[in-house]
């Protein structure tokens, strides 16, 4: 019993010294709550099949954001990994009849390699070039696609996958989770040494050349780690909607990763995790008005962008928290003086 | 037969080059003088097409005065969207690749609530065709070649002799020491859109009788647009000029010699693309910058 309270004011301790002090923190313990205990107060299929969605592309775009904004290699060709994860899972699992848990790790590991092989050539090359020459992976692929329909299904991709999981439930557990997971994972890999040279080089590659780092051998890392959690998105979804098409290729589903990741805020993987939560729900909630819907989207964007270039949640965070100017710790904005060294914020 | 089909691929060939080849000039001058990645670039060329299907099938005007006015027309509202939209947030080189990514979908969405998403076509300026070998040249198409040539001299002319031109050239070279010798920075990159724009919108006007018009027609010349710009090296027009016609006449002979080409040709041409990148990182006729790639 003495045990059970040395841990209950410890938690409490924890909770209001570390979660309460900073607002962005208590809306983070909120958000990953509420997506938990959603199904005890709503189990509508269709409120659960957008939220299973939204984990699976906020996956996505943080992976882009894990490349093209810490590492700064602007990729336009994203869904070259989603749509490789897609089809090697869906492959693997009609053909070769492994199960979901075990396709979709497969179709991460293809998608690494076809990281790899894109970052071969893409290694050479920087800024706009890259971004222009990504771009034409997915189209690659797309064409071999519809030229072997015996294969991939041409045009009608290739269907009646096996489910995630028997009830919708399970699917948006096993979503859900996976996504807070492998968000963090990332978020710990930006946070670690590697995620401190991705940074470097994307402010300045000679400088981290010259300090004798293999900065080849990084790009390529983040390329593949990269590839690695597209691609797991990608099975996910090829499972989810049971089937895997060419739409997991499209021109259109790489600049939407783009959109999303930007409109979040680039190199902080938490701005395209919240804006795939903020705007793939308002795209459903505009089917109201189906005609207007992605035109609503692309001006919701427009107007965003014009206040807001740096991204929507770094924004929002910049309103409500300020750094301490001599610690570098942050501080709610209503605070006068730093909740640690006591210097005064201004 | 086979001479039949030589001439069909020189013909194919040779438009598709031609589009590419002004569309990737006007894409690289306005990023070039400006930093800016135009996705919506090729979107300008499909508002012109339809431009002229609006005031030729809707107004009864002819085709000329279809032409001309989506050249004004588009001219002037890529002025203004960049006046509104893209110049308020230019220093940030993320927001307006999105930007502009959310201008094109917009323009797209427009035209699909307009028109509506049906394949429509418009009438050839000349009608009729000359037989050459059993295969049919439509006056349309030389007139559209013939357009193609007089554009790219025009364009040598304002770059290379005039002041304007040489204001452009400077700022693209080096936007500071431009600013210093009293060119204004922002004026020339306004006017370097509305060249670029200009281009898109005559590129849209010639081509408009020889293709199908729907909401989605920019994609496809978009994704070969950014080809010819990596594989001709970036701000090179010499480069665009080749890059072009290399990846049209590659696209032409996918079409007619594979079978099942139309699927394939974008992928043959795009895989040129990167092979050429491997061997030359800096395109055919781009000089390597250490800073810029």
């Amino acid at each position: 019993m003495g045990l059970f309270w040395f841990y209950f004011r410890k938690g409490y301790r924890v909770v209001r010294n570390e979660v309460l002090v900073l607002p962005s923190r208590v809306v983070l313990v909120l958000f990953v709550a509420t997506l938990l205990l959603l199904p005890a107060f709503t189990q509508d299929p269709y409120v659960l099949r957008i939220l299973i969605l939204t984990s699976i592309f906020a996956i996505l775009a943080a992976s882009w954001d894990l490349l093209s904004g810490y590492t700064g290699q602007m990729n336009f060709g994203h869904a070259l990994f989603f749509g490789v994860g897609a089809y090697t899972a869906a492959l693997l699992n009609l053909h070769g009849h492994i199960p979901p848990w075990g396709s979709i790790p497969l179709g991460g590991l293809a998608a690494v390699l076809a990281g790899l092989i894109i970052g071969i050539p893409c290694l050479r090359l920087r800024g706009t070039y890259l971004a222009l020459t990504t771009l034409a992976f997915p189209i690659i692929l797309m064409g071999i696609v519809f030229a072997l329909p015996g294969f991939t299904g041409g045009e009608l991709g290739i269907s009646g996958l096996s489910r995630l999981s028997h009830s919708r439930i399970w699917d948006y557990y096993i979503t859900v989770v996976l996504m807070l997971i492998l968000c963090t994972v990332m978020w710990k890999i930006t946070d670690s040494n590697t995620g401190i040279i991705f940074h470097a080089i994307r402010e300045d590659e000679l400088a981290v050349r010259a300090a004798g780092i293999n900065t080849t051998r990084y790009k390529l890392l983040a390329f593949s780690l990269s590839g690695f959690f597209a691609g797991l998105s990608g099975g996910l979804y090829a499972h989810f909607m049971r089937i895997a098409g060419p739409s997991t290729l499209e021109v259109s589903m790489s600049f939407t990763v783009v959109i999303w990741a930007i409109f979040g805020g680039i190199v902080t993987i938490y701005g395209p995790v919240g804006a795939v939560f903020i705007l793939f729900p308002m795209l459903e909630f505009f089917r109201f008005w189906p005609e207007y819907r992605t035109l609503m989207f692309a001006g919701v964007v427009l107007l965003i962008l014009l206040y807001m270039p740096e991204g929507l949640l770094p924004w929002i965070r910049d309103k409500i928290e300020v750094q301490c100017p001599r610690c570098k710790i942050r501080n709610v904005a209503t605070r006068k003086i730093c909740r640690i060294c006591t210097a005064p914020l201004d | 037969m086979r001479g039949a089909m030589f001439l069909d691929i020189l013909i194919t060939g040779l438009i598709s080059g031609s589009v590419y080849a002004l569309l990737a000039i006007g894409f690289s001058l306005i990023f070039g003088v400006a930093r800016i990645v135009n996705i919506a670039h090729t979107a300008f060329y499909m508002l012109a097409a339809y431009c002229i299907f609006f005031v030729v099938q809707k107004g009864g005007f002819h085709p000329i005065w279809g032409m001309l006015a989506a050249f004004v027309i588009v001219t002037l509202l890529g002025l203004l969207v960049y006046k509104l939209f893209i110049d308020p947030i230019r220093e940030h080189e993320g927001a307006v690749l999105i930007g502009t990514i959310a201008l094109a979908i917009a323009m797209q969405e427009f035209m699909l609530l307009w028109f509506t998403g049906d394949y429509v076509s418009v009438p050839a300026l000349i009608k009729g065709y000359v037989a050459i070998s059993g295969v049919k040249v439509l006056y349309q198409q030389l007139l559209t070649f013939g357009m193609v040539i007089v554009i790219l001299f025009a364009l040598w002319a304002l770059l290379m002799k005039t002041r304007l031109g040489l204001a452009i050239r400077a700022t693209a070279e080096d936007r500071e020491v431009a600013n210093l010798m009293g060119m204004n920075d922002s004026r020339v990159a306004m006017t370097a859109m509305g060249v670029s724009v200009a281009l898109a919108a005559i590129t849209g006007a010639i081509i408009a009788p020889l293709t199908i018009l729907t909401p989605f027609m920019w994609m496809h010349p978009l994704i070969m647009m950014m080809a010819v710009v990596v594989l001709g090296g970036m701000g090179s027009i010499k480069g665009s000029f080749a890059g072009a016609y290399i990846l049209g006449f590659a696209e032409a002979i996918v079409v007619f010699l594979i079978p099942k080409g139309a699927f394939l040709k974008g992928s043959v041409a795009l895989s040129i693309m990167i092979l050429v990148l491997l061997i030359r990182p800096e395109g055919l006729f781009g000089i390597a910058f250490e800073e810029e790639r």
